[in-house]
């Protein structure tokens, strides 16, 4: 048993820390945030790199590697808040991956893989989907229904229109379709959804860490009374219960990513466990890291605020903790169920 | 990662599992009190010796399978899962016999490592004090040396199997003019003299788990320090140490199985389609789960990488928190019963309250987590 990376995954990890230090520093995410843009620099040498396509096979253009390694770049990106479409794209280029046909597999995945097309992911009330991310620019939306069910669609298809998040570090958009508009995924969308959870889980536990990190600075240099802040218990325990949500995200959320690709027969109980365990650790130690950081943590001008912000769009993604919870409940009542003496 | 067992690991767990299922205890006796129930857990641990499962983890040379950290940590998830009770001698076979692998004498060793395997000589621990709980060091039973002996007298507290042991691993102070870190010594004290009075202590649950400790101008051998006069805190820590390193596994499986047990009882009583008792139970399935997969991550990270992380800490924290709160679900799924004297539920419930005191505090385990993982400046306090 081993929680450790790879030599190459420790690679990966480090690497992608370094450029996203260098090329997402907090003053550029935020100048995008405030114009309401793409960094497309950026996101280009992303695409260069290859990341979008990092677990998508290799014969449909991407690098074939898993989902672990999908999982630390969402979770370097979630640290970093980085102004790019890289979440959307994966979670529409994971569902076409898994419940796509051969053929919608070959005509929209080479495109996601390379950063050509950007796509997008909804989840319909009715025939809308609000605050879909990156749906303005997508070259292709996936679109999930309340009953399981999911279909693949042009722009052309549907009827988009921009509506801002709280968040403005990506782009979101409502988009409506007719139900007979698109293609149906008529593969495993269930297990297309449970791998898309995992990624946002990982983006929401890069989230956290960023958000202790920023704290636990913020708290060792603000001095009250003639001391750090950081060194009264009000705080530091805070600051203990920040790291301890952070850590038990961290685990569930490796669990599942390594499940996806090792143990798929896991993967329904630990993504809804890992999404349940990121969503609710998010939001709290994002609100933590604003408390902790005082009158300051409540300004524009601290950007903790992006931070929080990125945490409740995640946290909703795909479900909410309650709505994973209620999952869970059901999965151990068909367990108790299967096991009971007839 | 690969968080699969090695083929050498799953059949270490196959055959344990073999060995508990054709070798049961005994049923816990019903009546004869907390005497009746020692000595079941005695006999419990000769089967477990004659079969050389008291302790795995121990090497070889002392009796043990040398088994890894990882195999020990299955044999704590086996015999949690087994649902057999702990060996008679557990402090000893956890605290007591690895401290002395580090620190005693090869004298010491060859003297008590073999009555601890056997449960022949059964080990408590006398450590805290009245006035002296989570600031140890502060502690003040003090030892005077006279010729080879050392003259021992103060008070102990929450000293478990006190009545029944031959050892204690007692902390005492033998200097007051260094800081008081420094002054302390180890020392292995014979609980078979006058000068050692035990006297129950009668806790929330009705039961007495643990004893306190008169001592009276009590007589040690110096032969009987361990680790060097002086030197005691570090001994302690190593003590401490191995608190909870394997009986962590244990009781995180015993956490699952109460889960286990509650889940099964909201569905008997259709709570489970309620969706107040079904966010309830799941978040504490996603806890208990946490605790399993941070349990496992703190122990092969330190195997592989010689380099424990937070999780210790964090495990225990999370696990006492967790027991509370499926506990306090009980009283409300369960109902009546859960409050009726003498009821499990009661006893778990009302034995639960014990979990973020004992072994470090709440309290203490964050300032633990706050200064020594997040590198948080500490508040000043006399020292």
């Amino acid at each position: 048993m081993d929680f450790g990376l790879t030599e190459d995954q420790r690679q990966i990890q480090s690497t992608a820390r370094e450029l996203l230090l260098a090329r997402a520093k907090p003053e550029r995410v935020r100048e995008h945030a405030e114009a309401g843009t793409v960094d497309t620099d950026l996101w280009g040498e992303l695409c260069e790199l290859g990341w979008p396509g990092i677990a998508i096979a290799e014969d449909c253009g991407g690098q074939g590697l898993g989902r672990i390694e999908l999982s630390i770049l969402c979770e370097e990106l979630g640290r970093s808040l980085a102004p790019v479409p890289f979440l959307g794209s994966v979670l529409a280029s994971t569902l076409i991956d898994h419940a796509g046909s051969e053929q919608q597999r070959e005509r929209w995945l080479p495109g996601l893989a390379s950063g050509e097309l950007t796509g997008a992911l909804g989840t319909l009330a009715g025939d809308t989907a609000e605050l879909v991310l990156g749906a303005g620019q997508a070259g292709v939306i996936v679109l999930v229904d309340a009953e399981g069910g999911a279909r693949v669609l042009t722009p052309a298809e549907a009827e988009i229109t921009a509506a801002e998040s709280i968040d403005p570090t990506r782009a979101t958009a409502r988009v409506s379709a007719p139900p007979d508009a698109g293609q149906a995924l008529e593969g495993d969308v269930a297990g297309g959804l449970d791998r898309a959870i995992v990624a946002i889980s990982s983006e929401l536990v890069g989230v956290c860490d960023r958000a202790l990190e920023m704290t636990v600075a913020y708290v060792k240099e603000r001095r009250q009374f003639g001391v750090p802040v950081g060194s009264y218990q009000a705080v530091s325990h805070r600051c203990a219960q920040m790291l301890l949500e952070t850590e038990k995200a961290r685990a569930t959320a490796a669990f599942a990513a390594w499940a996806a690709d090792s143990e798929p027969e896991s993967l329904p109980e630990a993504a809804a466990m890992a999404k349940a365990a990121a969503s609710d650790a998010a939001r709290e130690v994002t609100a933590s890291a604003i408390q902790a950081h005082g009158g300051i943590g409540f300004t524009w001008e601290a950007d903790v605020h992006w931070l929080f912000k990125r945490a409740q769009m995640d946290a909703a993604l795909l479900g909410g903790a309650k709505q994973q919870r209620a999952r869970l409940a059901a999965i151990l009542a068909d367990r108790l169920g299967a096991s009971a003496p007839a | 990662m690969d968080l699969t067992f090695s083929p050498k690991e799953l059949a270490f767990r196959e055959e344990l599992r073999g060995w508990l299922a054709e070798n049961p205890p005994d049923p816990e006796p019903a009546q004869g009190g907390e005497d009746a129930h020692y000595t079941w857990r005695r006999d419990w641990q000769r089967r477990l010796y004659d079969a050389g499962w008291a302790a795995p983890g121990w090497p070889t040379e002392y009796g043990g399978r040398g088994s890894t950290p990882t195999e020990s940590a299955i044999y704590f998830e086996e015999i949690g899962r087994a649902r057999v009770p702990f060996a008679a001698n557990t402090l000893g076979l956890l605290l007591g016999g690895p401290t002395l692998m580090v620190w005693g004498t090869p004298e010491q060793k060859e003297r008590y490592l073999p009555p601890i395997l056997s449960a022949e000589e059964i080990w408590c621990q006398g450590f805290s004090e009245p006035e002296a709980g989570s600031d140890l060091a502060a502690l003040k039973t003090r030892a005077v040396k006279q010729g080879d002996e050392w003259i021992v007298t103060g008070q102990k507290v929450w000293t478990s199997g006190a009545q029944y042991a031959k050892w204690c691993m007692l902390v005492a102070r033998t200097d007051d003019e260094v800081a008081k870190h420094k002054g302390l010594t180890y020392f292995l004290m014979d609980m078979e003299q006058e000068q050692v009075q035990v006297r129950p202590l009668r806790q929330i649950t009705g039961e007495a788990e643990f004893n306190e400790l008169f001592i009276e101008e009590a007589r040690i051998p110096d032969a009987n320090v361990v680790g060097g006069v002086g030197n005691g805190w570090k001994v302690a820590l190593t003590t401490l140490m191995n608190e909870r390193a394997g009986l962590g596994f244990a009781l995180q499986i015993r956490l699952r199985q109460l889960l286990d047990d509650l889940i099964a009882v909201a569905a008997e009583r259709g709570l489970l389609d309620d969706p107040r008792y079904a966010d309830a139970l799941a978040e504490l399935h996603v806890r208990c789960e946490s605790i399993r997969l941070l349990a496992w991550k703190g122990l092969t990270d330190a195997e592989r990488y010689g380099q424990p992380g937070p999780e210790g800490s964090l495990v225990k924290w999370l696990w006492s928190d967790t027991n509370q709160r499926l506990t306090e679900l009980a009283v409300e799924i369960v109902g009546a019963e859960a409050l009726t004297a003498g009821s499990s539920w009661s006893y778990e419930f009302l034995r639960a309250r014990g979990n973020t005191i004992e072994g470090g505090t709440t309290e203490v385990l964050k300032n633990i987590v706050a200064e020594r993982v997040l590198g948080l400046p500490r508040l000043k306090v006399a020292v």
